[in-house]
């Protein structure tokens, strides 16, 4: 009788939730059904045809140029970002540990076209950089794969700053003295304790880096226009009609394709996270 | 296990304008308990950690069994350290966190696992090896890292405030275990430690130190009844200050006179050093002292006690004593007949 109350507000509590479940439904749900209905529909009728397309030529060579882009600058962002991270976690200087973890705060809210301009000033065939030092003379582009790349992490690596220095800041001193007093070298701490320990976070830390990548088009779209292909851009031509028109169906497949790598992605990490993380429960 | 002579010898260390150890001479005999006990800020945790390797001493030198060790790194001396708190790996479980210095030794993971099970065995925790750190209470968790300390069968154990973060029971038994342990493996043992019941409790000798250097470094028993200075004298045990004057290497405190023991202050008004189990009170109706509050403790129980001059002192007498000095009792006051130690005096001190 006594727990009736609790188990009345219990029963109501999920009401809580609800406009969150709604906002859900239409930011994430309802594209859904739209990108599902568009891409198996060609000419009125339902149709695979889209899906065929969007796996193949230019949308493919694009869908993968994305995920290499993504690859890269999630690892290189992830390890770059740690070390950072760690660096500034170490440092007996408060003031610079503030001043990066403001800095990573801005910068990893740095994109879009803003960005894209950022570099072009600095680092485009133009860019003060590249004329002062003469880097136009020396064949530089900024471009290309490679040049979106270092953009990427330009807001990645602040980005897995922030993702990590909690992390880092979790690391007992005690461990790293416990483990050179059972005769642990500073490698060996890592490898054993500090690594493992921090698995689940530096996991977490590369799927975001590869979501924010995968996903990222305006910076893209500012620097290369079509001179990488990325899927993202390739679903801005199809819809917008400026290559071939009849084709908004096919970007509706490309995002139904980025659907499932992010899938994919997810199906690697979240085992490896929850082995990671074995633990923790 | 063999026991080691560990010696510190002039040891300094500073952090920046504190100085934390300030030419530390001490010695622990092979085999034996030794306590360091002090305050906070006193030394006794920058000399452990000196001894492990984490600190280094601006001036001094550590020897272990003769060697100097003071310049080996962290990970190459042969000693096993329990920390105050949280310091197993929370990602091994109970069995590679015990056998963790044998992996990092690389040895073969049935001779790991086999040591693993033998230590548990021995800290009384045999059935837990699977378990994860985090599902673990207090007690086991250090019992858990006093295994993995002695995996490797260290010459010296160091014992950094193990018990703190336990609750009083728990402590209580653990520090009993790790005598028993400490006896039956005959491990040279550097206890750290604020609680000087632990202390005095479990170690074959207490060094009590203050701003860095040795106090005295003596068996509990000595400890407690020769005190060499007046802080000895209050940082052990419950003291009474009463109020005294000196004459020669005598002192007059409540109208009896007693023997200086210790330096003499140039004042003639002095402080007097005197335990609760040396004022011996008796129920008398026209005694000037007055029993004010009572607390039964057992065996003992500890009385307040209003003195003919206005001010306060405690008393310890047995028991079954205290029905008949209940609060309000008339008494007479005396105290035991041996050496005091006396300091300056000042104003407003009294039983603490």
């Amino acid at each position: 009788m006594a727990n009736a109350p609790l188990s009345k507000n219990r029963s109501k509590s999920w009401l809580a939730a609800v406009p969150l479940l709604a906002f859900v439904a239409l930011v994430f749900g309802v594209p859904l059904v739209v990108i599902l209905g568009g891409t198996f529909t060609r000419g009125g009728a339902v149709s695979t045809a889209n899906v065929t397309e969007s796996v193949q030529g230019a949308y493919l060579t694009a869908l993968l140029g994305s995920v290499k882009l993504s690859a890269l600058v999630a690892v290189v962002g992830a390890v770059l970002g740690t070390f950072l991270a760690q660096a500034v976690v170490t440092s007996r200087f408060r003031a610079l540990r503030e001043a990066v973890l403001t800095a990573s705060g801005v910068l990893s809210n740095f994109g879009g076209v803003p960005l894209a301009f950022a570099w072009i000033a600095t680092l485009g065939n133009s860019g003060v950089i590249t004329t002062s030092l003469g880097f136009d003379a020396r064949g530089w582009s900024l471009y290309n794969f490679w040049g979106l790349a270092l953009v990427y992490l330009y807001f990645s690596i602040p980005l897995m700053v922030l993702v990590v220095v909690p992390a880092l800041d979790g690391l007992r001193p005690q461990w790293r003295e416990a483990a050179q007093n059972n005769g642990a070298s500073a490698w060996q701490f890592w490898r054993y304790v500090g690594i493992p320990v921090l698995t689940p976070t530096l996991l977490g830390g590369v799927v975001l880096l590869f979501g924010g990548s995968f996903a990222a088009y305006a910076t893209a779209q500012a620097m290369v226009g079509s001179a990488v292909p990325l899927v993202t851009l390739q679903i801005a031509n199809a819809l917008s009609g400026n290559v071939l028109i009849g084709h908004e169906n096919v970007a509706l497949a490309l995002s139904l394709d980025m659907i499932v790598v992010a899938g994919l992605v997810m199906a690697v990490y979240l085992p490896l996270q929850r082995r990671s993380a074995r633990w923790l429960r | 296990m063999n026991g080691a002579r560990v010696e510190f010898r002039g040891l300094r260390r500073r952090f920046g304008n504190t100085v934390a150890l300030d030419g530390l001479d001490l010695t622990a005999e092979p085999g034996e308990l030794l306590a360091l006990l002090g305050p906070s800020g006193c030394g006794k945790t920058t000399a452990l950690r000196c001894l492990a390797g984490f600190e280094h001493p601006d001036e001094g030198e550590i020897l272990v069994d003769g060697s100097d060790i003071t310049r080996v790194p962290a990970n190459r001396r042969d000693a096993g350290m329990v920390f105050q708190s949280y310091s197993l790996f929370p990602n091994l479980n109970v069995k590679d966190n015990v056998a963790f210095g044998l992996r990092v030794r690389k040895a073969p993971t049935a001779r790991r696992h086999a040591r693993a099970q033998e230590l548990l065995e021995l800290v009384g925790l045999p059935s837990i090896g699977e378990r994860y750190p985090h599902q673990l209470s207090g007690g086991q968790q250090q019992r858990v890292a006093l295994a993995r300390a002695l995996a490797l069968e260290p010459r010296v154990l160091l014992l950094d405030e193990p018990l703190s973060a336990l609750d009083a029971k728990v402590r209580v038994n653990l520090r009993e275990e790790i005598r028993r342990l400490q006896l039956s493996l005959g491990i040279t043992t550097i206890f750290v430690t604020h609680d000087q019941e632990e202390a005095l409790s479990v170690a074959d000798r207490v060094a009590v130190l203050r701003a860095g250097r040795l106090e005295q470094v003596a068996d509990p028993a000595t400890l407690y009844d020769r005190p060499a200075t007046p802080f000895v004298a209050e940082f052990v045990g419950t003291m009474n200050h009463l109020p005294g004057r000196v004459s020669g290497d005598k002192v007059t405190v409540l109208g009896q006179e007693l023997p200086v023991e210790g330096p003499v202050p140039d004042s003639a008004d002095v402080n007097v050093l005197i335990r609760p189990e040396a004022v011996l009170l008796t129920p008398d109706e026209d005694g000037d002292g007055k029993v004010l509050v009572s607390s039964f403790r057992g065996s003992t129980a500890r009385l307040r006690v209003q003195l003919p001059d206005g001010s306060e002192a405690l008393a310890d007498v047995p028991g079954h004593h205290s029905v008949r000095l209940a609060p309000g009792t008339a008494v007479r006051v005396a105290l035991v007949e041996r050496p005091v130690l006396v300091s300056v005096a000042s104003s407003g001190e009294h039983g603490r």
